[in-house]
């Protein structure tokens, strides 16, 4: 009980603030029956592959690795995962084949940015110009998946009122492990081992050598299965979200994701807030095109969730602290 | 453990004892009357003790014929030592001397050219930091190896972290072994406090603690007491022996003679990479070993006329300045100075004196107060005014504030100048003038190296201090302000910049010294301000100046 009571004084300000979106989401719910539903299915859907993308981030930066690749480790995935899908006739299969892109995709950046010392900036970088190149290159049109992924209700939290509705009914088993791996990374990062040194990894790498561990190891290790993270957004993307492989088909997302990471503060749990936080933004546009009130070009109103970025960027900056050694390799003394 | 009882009376060890292997026969009476109140001793059995076996047992550690180089340095050369159990052994030697590199290597963090280290006869290669640790190496590093972020407790079980069920952080346990070894070893330290706001006094007893949070046989110390206060140095001293007394063997980095003859049993001198001498403590003295280090005579003290001040030509008063983290770190400062005086600020680093030098350089805004140097007002001054006004200074982090390390030499020294006459003329940089000011400079400041174009940054620590003390003497300043002018220097280029501080002194210039390092204030100074949480606690004449007052005075104790 103690601990219970010193960990909610603690995190006083979190526990407000997610009271009060709370309040005003479910009396927006009752109050607009005829949208909010819609709304907040449509934030949520949006939001799935960046809470992944973010996590992909978090675990990356957390270990002192700048993933500029994610949206390269995206697209490869969903590429993957769809035609593995599309040739084998088996959405397992592809699923298979998408998750296990990214986890190779995370490979790369790791033996590049991580062995290699190669500039981690550069290195992600030309991982995204792999993935554009290779994806357009081998594009087939006339594909179509051989079926659908299938959707999962949780039972019991399903019949809670809006949150149920929206995060544990209607949508596919993925969504239901994006929540999984938030809270779980969350909760690896912040109460295990793995995390404890991870995060003396990401810090202050001089001292977790000193201490036996092996830097470059779990550096390696982390962002390449964070690379299944990535993965699986990708898979979402071209087999769930949609059911076909489009060119540049993530479209930003794992740039906006790393935004997500900064505007979390390098937490799960924030970064996954701050994606629901941008799905809303986006289901708003889209609300404010179909009602057709007002007269903002679509175009327009499709930036929205980027000028948010800006915007929270901009008041977020520098209230946030970046874990220390971020994309800094680390060197050994006499290497 | 239990095969010793504690009613067995220590003080009858010595006469059976076999004869010390060293001859320190006296010395181990001493040694055995300290062990006799230690209940760590007890602790122990007799063979790791020392008790019924001679304080200092068999070599633990043995370092055969070890070589190391860096490129074309030799880092180390030849270097063999050993160190017995329950010996606190001491390396010393200047900067660049190798000692950290010997260290480094017995640690495992850098792998020999050539040699042999063995630990308990173990003569197998250590392979990294990892593999030391299984040995029951211990060390304590010059840069503390702690987490800012993380509290004490988890920085303390990094790497050999309790937890329930192999994978759950189990920080109760944590926090719980850190109260234990905190009481035991007599550190006090608060185990949740996060490490980013521990004075640096405490972070090292959190450092120490942390090596010994695991068995230690071998415990090493790079330059432990660089950051800590007399009072602080003389705790840590008393904690090495009581550790050697209980069997742990120390290997013990300094530049400081006073502490390698209060607390080491023998001492290695290195010097360019090698062993030059091998000495027992008793058997030596200050000047023998600086002597030894730096291969001649070295004036350990510097002669100096008496001051003969003038006009005041700085004054400070009630200043207030903030820290990088927006909190007070100046608090009501008042001095002043005059032309033709060194004026030492002697204070425990983190006291304000960066603020203070930040300020007064114009590199920092002044929350309030009051700060002129003759006609012009100082709170309101950038750097540019400032050093037109006729301040030098000589910045503590000389990578950052005092040099451009991918710059030459010649430029570095024309920093603040270099838009000048006869730098520059009409906007044109006059390259023959900037060499000529630096092949002038380099002679005269004796700064070695290849050339006046070589970059800066390839230079060593003395020879960099030398570039940056050259260019802010040059040009006569009315205003030398000097913070931690030595950090990180040679005895030799120490000796040739406390040299030119005295003489920059009677050319008539006023000289603000700051420095963490007590001997330099006391043998510089004219008069000495102890500062204190950010305001001058006690200003005093040089001349009835008393080091443990000094240091008691900096310790907060007034």
């Amino acid at each position: 009980m103690q601990t219970v009571i010193a960990w909610a004084t603690r995190n006083r300000t979190t526990l407000v603030l997610l009271g009060a979106v709370l309040v005003v989401a479910y009396v927006f719910y009752y109050a607009r029956q005829d949208i909010a539903p819609s709304m907040f299915g449509a934030a949520w859907d949006y939001a799935i592959p960046l809470v992944l993308a973010a996590l992909v981030g978090v675990i990356g930066e957390r270990s002192g690795v700048v993933n500029i690749g994610i949206e390269g480790q995206m697209l490869l995935a969903a590429f993957a995962g769809f035609f593995a899908a599309a040739l084998s006739g088996s959405m397992l299969v592809g699923i298979l084949a998408g998750v296990g892109t990214g986890l190779l995709a995370g490979g790369f950046l790791a033996v590049t940015a991580v062995r290699w010392r190669m500039d981690q900036i550069i290195a992600g970088v030309v991982l995204n110009i792999i993935a554009t190149g290779l994806t357009s290159f081998y594009l087939q049109s006339g594909q179509i998946l051989p079926g659908v992924i299938p959707n999962l209700r949780v039972p019991v939290l399903a019949e809670i009122p809006l949150i149920g509705e929206t995060f544990f009914s209607g949508r596919s088993w993925v969504a239901t492990v994006a929540i999984i791996l938030a809270v779980g990374v969350h909760l690896a990062l912040f109460h295990t081992r793995w995390g404890l040194r991870t995060r003396a990894v990401g810090e202050y790498p001089s001292a977790a050598d000193t201490a036996g561990i092996d830097v470059e190891r779990l550096r390696m290790v982390n962002v390449t299965l964070a690379g299944s993270l990535a993965g699986l957004a990708g898979v979402y993307l071209s087999m769930d979200a949609s059911s076909s492989f489009e060119r540049g088909m993530t479209a930003g997302r794992g740039f906006l994701a790393l935004a997500i990471m900064i505007m979390g503060a390098w937490r799960p749990l924030r970064a996954f807030a701050m994606a629901l936080f941008f799905g809303f933004v986006n289901a708003v546009g889209s609300q404010l095109q179909q009602t057709g009130g007002v007269t903002i070009p679509p175009q327009l109103l499709g930036t929205l969730p980027y000028v948010a970025t800006l915007v929270v960027l901009a008041v977020a900056a520098g209230r946030v602290r970046p874990p220390g050694a971020v994309g800094q390799p680390y060197v050994k003394k006499d290497q | 453990m239990s095969d010793r009882t504690p009613q067995t009376p220590p003080e009858s060890a010595p006469s059976e004892g076999t004869p010390h292997p060293e001859g320190h026969a006296d010395a181990s009476a001493d040694h055995l009357a300290a062990v006799a109140t230690t209940d760590a001793a007890l602790e122990l059995p007799p063979e790791q003790s020392g008790f019924g076996k001679g304080v200092i047992g068999e070599v633990l550690l043995d370092i055969q014929g070890l070589s190391k180089s860096f490129g074309s340095v030799h880092a180390n050369r030849d270097v063999t030592l050993n160190v017995r159990r329950g010996e606190i052994v001491a390396l010393l030697g200047e900067n660049g001397a190798g000692k950290s590199t010997l260290v480094n290597q017995i640690f495992g963090l850098i792998t020999p050219d050539t040699g042999t280290v063995s630990v308990k006869g173990d003569t197998t290669p250590i392979r990294d930091p990892r593999d030391a640790i299984r040995r029951g190496i211990g060390m304590v590093h010059q840069h503390f190896q702690l987490v800012p972020v993380m509290t004490v407790a988890e920085n303390m079980m990094l790497g050999h972290e309790s937890t329930r069920g192999g994978v759950v952080l189990d920080l109760p346990a944590a926090r719980q072994m850190v109260r234990e070894l905190s009481e035991k070893h007599g550190l006090a330290v608060d185990p949740d406090a996060e490490v980013d706001d521990l004075p640096v006094g405490t972070q090292q007893r959190v450092e120490i603690l942390k090596a010994l949070s695991r068995r230690v046989d071998l415990l090493i110390l790079d330059e432990p007491t660089a950051v800590l206060t007399p009072q602080e140095t003389d705790e840590l001293l008393g904690v090495m022996q009581e550790l050697a007394n209980s069997g742990t063997s120390i290997v013990f980095i300094t530049h400081k003679l006073r502490e390698v003859l209060a607390v080491a049993d023998r001492v290695y001198v290195l010097r360019q990479g090698a062993v030059v001498g091998e000495v027992a403590a008793k058997d030596t003295d200050a000047t023998g070993l600086a002597t030894m280090m730096v291969g001649r005579e070295v004036v350990l003290s510097i002669d100096k006329e008496a001051a003969s001040p003038a006009d005041t030509v700085l004054e400070i008063e009630d200043l207030h300045v903030r820290d990088d983290r927006g909190l007070s770190a100046v608090n009501g400062f008042t001095l002043s100075v005059r032309a033709g005086e060194i004026v030492g600020v002697a204070g425990v680093e983190g006291n304000g004196q960066r603020e203070l030098v930040e300020a007064l350089a114009g590199m920092r805004k002044v929350t309030s107060g009051r700060m002129t140097l003759g006609e012009l007002d100082l709170t309101t001054a950038n750097p540019y005014t400032t050093h037109h006004a006729g301040v030098g200074h000589v910045p503590e982090d000389r990578e950052k504030h005092g040099l451009v390390g991918s710059y030459s030499i010649a430029d570095n020294l024309v920093l603040n100048e270099y838009d000048q006459e006869p730098y520059a003329k009409s906007g044109v940089r006059q390259f023959t003038a900037v060499r000529e000011n630096a092949e002038q400079l380099r002679e005269e400041f004796d700064i070695r190296s290849s050339g006046v174009f070589q970059t800066a940054g390839s230079l060593s620590g003395g020879n960099k201090q030398k570039v940056v003390v050259a260019r802010e003497m040059a040009f006569e300043p009315k205003l030398l302000m000097a913070a931690q002018p030595t950090r990180g220097v040679d005895v030799g280029s120490i000796e040739f910049i406390h040299r030119r501080i005295v003489e920059a002194r009677d050319a008539g210039a006023a000289v603000l010294l700051v420095s963490a390092e007590l001997d330099e204030i006391l043998s510089l100074s004219d008069r000495i301000a102890v500062v204190h949480g950010g305001r001058v606690v006690a200003e005093m004449d040089a001349a009835d100046a008393d080091r443990t007052e000094i240091g008691r005075l900096m310790a907060g104790d007034h």
